[in-house]
């Protein structure tokens, strides 16, 4: 029997999860602005309460739209099913707490998003969820530090803000001998630039907030799993392998195999963390993904340019960026993002804490606020912003130093954004 | 040679569409098992499901009563549903070949993780449609866009309307 031709990423990216809506034909995926779902009869409503068949019963568990989403980002990430959820930091708590118990452990990068570490290392311990954070630029670091409690590692494909990229290949290596799941956030990359299971990742969460929106209209998150975990060999993952006694002991994996995963996420996480994802921002992000290689191609382009021009700039201590081929991270940006390095990226302004703001302040076309992967250009002063509650020393960890500024770039005229930048550092020296 | 675990959504639709009964070889009565859930489910779309399971012969399982073997199932039926693990793949088959022109049998469907080559290729050549690895509850939902409704990737792509029944 002959193979079916998988279509290509644009034609996903437009097509997956998408059918038109068989009742009335809207090619456009409807926003279904609807909480609940009316069953045949009291049999119809059983199954669907015991997970026995396919279907909407109430929309924090699962909703038309925000479905048609989930099955996008899953088919775009090359996974078994997705998850989407209220934020990225929800998508990160449902991950987790499929696979968690108190008192269970899992390593994580030091260079994380500023908010993630705070999640993490502060919000996590009132479940007695511990994390060890470690530079994971040397695997051996994080084979160390992998323990009996280690349920999984955590890491970032292209880390925010330091353009870090993390060494995929040997780490899901690590995570395949210790029988634990690699996790991977792929916010920064999105999947047209990097696919996180071709390199051996288990599960990819996602803030859909930055590029897969595109357009800083809608908070969302997404936990996508490859369906190639084997939650059951080791033992060391009772709430999917084990009997859920809140479905009468049905055990997830038994019953869905490598949809097991998703099925969690839904029947148990949103309906007992209620972390959903809101309809209308399923729809915007829907159409955000529609767009996604022709925006990461410019933002690409745009960001490798702007670096160029700061990299020799008189007012800048350095840039850090993977598509420079200075970067120390240069050439695991060839492998891992081989269309381009993204377009979140730091420099250090000389003159320190005051000159980064200074830098910030001054410019006219960046606007300064605290997000990322939006059509227009976005400057931010860590230090004082996003990283604020980490200690001095995390934050030279996760590079986000006094001296540190971010951008984001965005679609605009590059020579715009190279003027701008010029007339705001000119204003530091 | 190895038989193909790779099927076109094509070929499975007309497997689907064609089948109306369905010998399911080890059936629970269980509610929370596998074999159960596809049994409803099947049974809401349609299908008669006819459960065969040696140690509950005689009793009922939704709705159906249970037979100990193939060859005990009073009528006709189109697909043999292997609910077992490979090695009892093999045997199952042998008696679905043995009784397939008398009962009408033209397909064995193995579930997921259920692998039998050697069983595979005698069906095969005594004529049976053969799907291996597979469970026919997630490929009708799959198929009918239903496994979508849970956020799963169907791989379909396709810009045409599916036709919904009126009732």
């Amino acid at each position: 029997m002959k193979k079916t031709k998988t279509p290509g990423f644009e034609t996903r990216m437009i097509h997956a999860g998408t059918q038109p809506e068989p009742v009335t034909g809207a090619r456009q995926t409807p926003i279904f602005q609807n909480t609940s779902y009316v069953f045949h009869d009291a049999d119809h409503a059983a199954s669907l309460f015991n997970l026995q068949t396919f279907g909407f019963i109430y929309s924090r568990l699962t909703n038309p739209t925000v479905a048609a989403l989930e099955e996008r980002l899953a088919s775009l990430e090359g996974g078994r099913g997705a998850t989407c959820c209220a934020s990225g930091h929800a998508a990160q708590i449902l991950a987790f707490f499929a696979i968690m118990a108190p008192g269970d452990r899992f390593v994580a990068s030091n260079r994380l998003y500023g908010g993630s570490i705070t999640q993490f290392g502060k919000t996590f311990k009132k479940f007695d969820w511990q994390v060890d954070f470690v530079d994971v630029d040397n695997p051996e670091n994080v084979r160390k530090a992998i323990g009996p409690k280690t349920k999984a590692i955590f890491v970032e494909s292209l880390a925010n803000p330091g353009g870090v990229v993390s060494d995929l290949e040997a780490l899901s290596a690590i995570a395949q001998a210790a029988e634990i799941p690699l996790i991977v956030d792929n916010t920064m990359a999105t999947p047209y630039l990097c696919r996180p299971f071709e390199w051996g990742a288990d599960l990819v969460v996602h803030s859909t907030t930055k590029f897969l929106s595109g357009n800083g209209t809608s908070v969302g998150g997404a936990v996508v799993d490859s369906g190639r975990f084997d939650w059951a060999k080791s033992g060391k993952f009772p709430g999917l392998a084990e009997p859920e006694p809140a479905y009468h002991g049905l055990s997830f994996y038994e019953t869905f195999g490598d949809m097991a995963f998703t099925m969690q996420a839904h029947a148990v996480g949103l309906r007992d963390l209620g972390a959903t994802m809101a309809p209308m921002n399923a729809f915007q992000t829907l159409l955000g993904t529609e767009t996604l290689s022709l925006r990461m191609e410019r933002h690409c382009a745009n960001a490798k340019t702007v670096a160029e021009f700061l990299e020799n700039h008189e007012a800048v201590d350095w840039v850090s960026c993977a598509a420079l081929p200075a970067s120390p991270y240069h050439d695991l940006g060839l492998k891992y993002l081989p269309l381009g390095a993204g377009s979140v990226f730091t420099f250090g302004v000389k003159g320190g804490y005051e000159a980064g703001v200074k830098v910030v302040e001054s410019c006219e076309l960046f606007s300064h606020l605290a997000n990322i992967g939006d059509s227009r250009s976005l400057i931010l002063h860590p230090a004082s912003t996003t990283h604020r509650q980490l200690t001095e020393e995390q934050r030279e960890a996760a590079g986000a130093g006094p001296a540190v500024v971010r951008l984001s770039i965005g679609l605009e005229t590059v020579e715009d954004l190279i003027d701008d930048l010029g007339k705001a550092l000119a204003a530091t020296v | 040679m190895t038989h193909s675990l790779a099927y076109t959504n094509k070929e499975l639709l007309a497997i689907l569409q064609e089948t109306k009964t369905i010998a399911m070889v080890g059936a629970s009565p269980k509610w929370n098992r596998p074999s159960f859930f596809a049994m409803k489910y099947l049974q809401e779309k349609g299908y008669r499901v006819i459960p065969i399971n040696p140690g509950v012969a005689g009793k009922e399982i939704l709705g159906e009563k249970v037979y100990a073997s193939l060859a005990e199932i009073p009528g006709k039926f189109e697909m043999v549903d292997i609910f077992r693990n490979s090695a009892a793949a093999g045997p199952i088959t042998e008696e679905a070949i043995a009784v397939a022109v008398d009962k009408g049998i033209k397909v064995i469907w193995m579930q997921l993780g259920v692998i039998n080559h050697e069983a595979a290729e005698k069906a095969e050549a005594a004529g049976l449609t053969v799907v291996m690895d597979r469970c026919p509850k997630i490929e009708f939902g799959r198929l009918n866009a239903e496994l979508s409704w849970g956020g799963f990737n169907s791989g379909i792509i396709s810009a045409k309307r599916r036709r919904v029944r009126l009732s």
